[in-house]
């Protein structure tokens, strides 16, 4: 169906859906079928979607899921040029020349996807079952859920940017609703806000890219775009690549727009596994793996996104060492977890199958953690704070050794998931550049340090439990997706078996020029796992070896102290933004209060006060207004005269 | 041609005069009448002068519309006149600032 050069992003070149494929729409459906249902049709059920809601809520994606595995198989039965299909559903809007359909595209990535999105959803929703069992507002929780899944497959199914961006907004929308969820919490309202505020800022880099595609090619369709991508100039190629890759820094927590995504930890934790660790942070990922043929052309583009990669996969990995609260941990790993998709996305034809594959396992054992954490912070009566956790593996054995799996994949332990991503990503990266690669390296060193020290302080070292609290296995729903995302933890390697992924993924992302390593693999391997051990190490000397306080020591040092503030992050927002915005818009009130509202309201006065002395001439006696009128007419008269004389 | 521009002349200046220095509403209403005339009268005979018909249609017009005028106006003064008990437009001169 299409040839390629060595190298070249390859074009989307989608046959017509039949078969299996001719549900791709219904994927969607499904899950939004429930929102609608469980959000606006509660009232027709009177209270009963209250009760059963949830279970519905909870189906749905799950059938979804089996939709997406058969016709995943479908798409492994076609031979690997016959693997893109599109399905056109109806035309969205038309206006004179331009046209947008709502159209679906099914290929080797969005397949993927759609198994990450349906498969780790489900689980979370089954998980959720369990974990919001006393929250009243449960049914709304799952009606939010549905619109999440809904608007995510969306985000990666359509086959057009504005499409894409549809999505893009909607799980924003859902993001918003679920992070200030328990809205009672100021803390909670205040968080979703920032969140939806610096996704904005994201979401203006999305819209001036769809626009400028608008204005480039005419069209939003990958198709059109990637058969001509190599006509457009490099600047525009570059300008395009930019904006995509601001959006997907709102989206993705990329360093300048990071500082979302620890505060967003406020919503419950299923939403943190789901939308803020497995799901809606990579759609930047996405964004960026899915626009190759943009990037193929913009160099400079990729390297940008390089540049942003490495800061945030370093970034986050050091707000991971100095917090405290298990959750923002996590998040912070989830920062410097995408940082590496990021880096992979960023390298080009030779990296994006590696972003891919670490997106897949990433969601895999990060899911598997968040679970894990709400499940201790089940048994701690919702504490999130380590110093107050301690010894939980006897009293949480499932608990503890399913989140040990994650930790194992996460850290890069040989044969675990991770292991096999990270590698390459690594690999791929000293290829290219040998500092990101020395410093993709030295994050894995800072991930095996805080992700031991994470799981020391809850589930080693001493108890430091408060006063009253018992802890106790969650419940069989709760542990049942946590072991089911720990054997993916585990065994998420399998993908990268003589090489299936990327084969698998080539007919979108392209097929890489052959390039020596700079290093052999398996030295490559060892490296990285020496240095993740030097940090493991250092976790286990500072945190098994010496007590935890209870209380977190102030006296420390000054890295410590910018880790706790996550980097000066929010600072840096005050200050080059917030507070110099703030000073504008006053001034700018101030301007408009006195200047503009000055000049209006003084027209005004000034007009009223000539009205006010003009209408003394109004007397009421009709002998002057008759004298007046004679005066005109004779001034008109003389002034005719004076004309026709001259 | 003259004599009948000077009297119309004439007969407007009175009648502007009229209007301006008399308090009685019937003899203002009057004085407008003579001015309207005066009018009427340059018109026609410019319009025999020049041998067109334009000015003769003017003054008709003129005519019916003094004519609706004078029906408007007098039931005006005639319903001044019965509530004040006077036909001074001096009077009536509530209406202002």
């Amino acid at each position: 169906m299409f040839v390629l050069a060595e190298g070249a992003a390859p074009l989307v070149d989608p046959g017509s859906a039949d078969g299996a494929f001719s549900l791709l729409w219904l994927v969607i459906v499904l899950p939004l079928l429930g929102a609608a249902i469980l959000l606006v049709g509660a009232p027709l059920a009177k209270g009963r979607l209250d009760k059963q809601g949830h279970l519905l809520g909870a189906a749905l994606p799950v059938l979804s899921f089996v939709l997406s595995l058969v016709m995943f198989f479908a798409l492994l039965g076609r031979s690997s040029d016959d693997r893109q299909v599109s399905q056109h559903l109806y035309t969205w809007f038309q206006a004179g020349g331009l046209k947008v359909g709502a159209d679906l595209l099914y290929d080797p990535l969005s397949a993927l996807f759609m198994l990450l999105i349906t498969g780790v959803g489900s689980l979370i929703h089954i998980y959720s079952i369990g974990y919001m069992e006393h929250d009243e507002r449960r049914r709304r929780f799952f009606g939010y859920l549905n619109l999440f899944i809904a608007a995510m497959l969306t985000l990666v199914m359509s086959a057009n940017y504005l499409g894409v961006f549809l999505g893009w907004e909607g799980v924003g929308l859902a993001s918003y609703l679920l992070i200030g969820f328990w809205q009672y919490k100021h803390s909670a309202a205040a968080a979703a806000k920032k969140a939806f505020i610096l996704n904005r800022v994201g979401d203006i880099g999305l819209s001036l890219a769809v626009a400028l595609f608008f204005a480039t090619f005419g069209t939003t369709d990958f198709t059109t775009i990637s058969a001509n991508a190599g006509k457009a100039s490099e600047g525009t190629m570059t300008a395009l690549g930019l904006l995509l890759l601001l959006a997907a820094c709102g989206k993705s927590a990329q360093v300048p727009l990071q500082s979302w995504l620890l505060d967003a930890m406020e919503g419950p934790t299923p939403v943190s596994a789901l939308i803020h660790a497995a799901t809606m942070v990579t759609a930047g990922v996405y964004l960026v793996v899915r626009s190759n043929f943009v990037f193929d052309y913009a160099p400079h583009a990729r390297t940008a996104v390089v540049v942003v990669a490495t800061v945030t996969l370093l970034w986050g990995a050091v707000i991971g060492c100095g917090k405290d609260d298990i959750k923002k941990v996590l998040a912070g790993s989830t920062m410097s977890q995408i940082g590496y998709m990021m880096l992979g996305a960023g390298l080009g034809v030779a990296g994006y199958p590696f972003a891919i594959f670490h997106l897949l396992t990433h969601g895999f054992f990060k899911a598997n953690m968040f679970l894990g954490a709400g499940s201790v912070m089940h048994g701690m009566d919702d504490d999130v704070d380590m110093r107050h956790y301690g010894a939980l593996s006897r009293a949480m054995p499932v608990t503890f050794l399913t989140f040990a799996m994650g930790y194992l994949a996460i850290i890069g332990f040989p044969g675990f998931s991770g292991f096999w991503s990270k590698d390459k990503i690594i690999e791929v990266a000293l290829t290219q550049n040998w500092l990101v690669g020395v410093l993709a390296m030295i994050g894995a060193g800072i991930t095996g340090f805080y992700m031991t020290r994470l799981m020391l302080m809850t589930f080693f070292s001493q108890k430091r439990w408060a006063d009253g609290v018992h802890p106790h296995e969650s419940p069989r729903v709760m542990t049942v997706p946590l072991i089911v995302l720990a054997a993916l933890s585990v065994l998420g390697g399998v993908m990268l078996i003589g090489n299936w992924i990327a084969d698998f993924l080539e007919p979108v992302t392209g097929h890489p020029l052959e390039e020596n390593p700079a290093l052999p693999a398996v030295v490559n391997s060892v490296i990285v796992v020496v240095i993740v051990a030097v940090g493991v190490a250092l976790a286990w000397y500072l945190f098994q070896r010496q007590e935890v306080p209870r209380e977190a020591p102030q006296n420390v040092s000054f890295v410590t102290r910018a880790a706790r503030s996550e980097l000066y992050g929010n600072e840096i927002n005050d200050g080059l933004v917030v507070r110099p915005g703030g000073r504008l818009v006053g001034g700018l009130t101030l301007f408009d209060r006195h200047g503009v509202d000055g000049v209006v309201e003084g027209t005004a006065l000034g007009v009223g006060g000539s009205g006010s002395v003009l209408r003394m001439v109004q007397t009421g006696f009709v002998r002057s207004y008759a004298l007046s009128l004679l005066a005109g007419a004779v001034l008109v008269v003389v002034a005719l005269l004076a004309v026709n004389l001259k | 041609m003259t004599p009948y521009v000077l009297l119309s002349a004439i007969l407007f200046t009175i009648g502007s005069v009229g209007v301006l220095t008399r308090r009685n509403a019937i003899v203002v209403f009057m004085c407008i009448e003579l001015m309207l005339n005066a009018s009427n009268l340059a018109l026609v005979a410019f319009a025999k002068q020049h041998g067109d018909l334009d000015g003769q249609v003017t003054a008709f017009f003129v005519m019916v519309v003094a004519a609706a005028e004078v029906v408007v106006g007098l039931a005006i003064i005639m319903t001044i006149f019965r509530t004040r008990r006077s036909a001074s437009v001096d009077d009536a001169s509530l209406l202002k600032y």
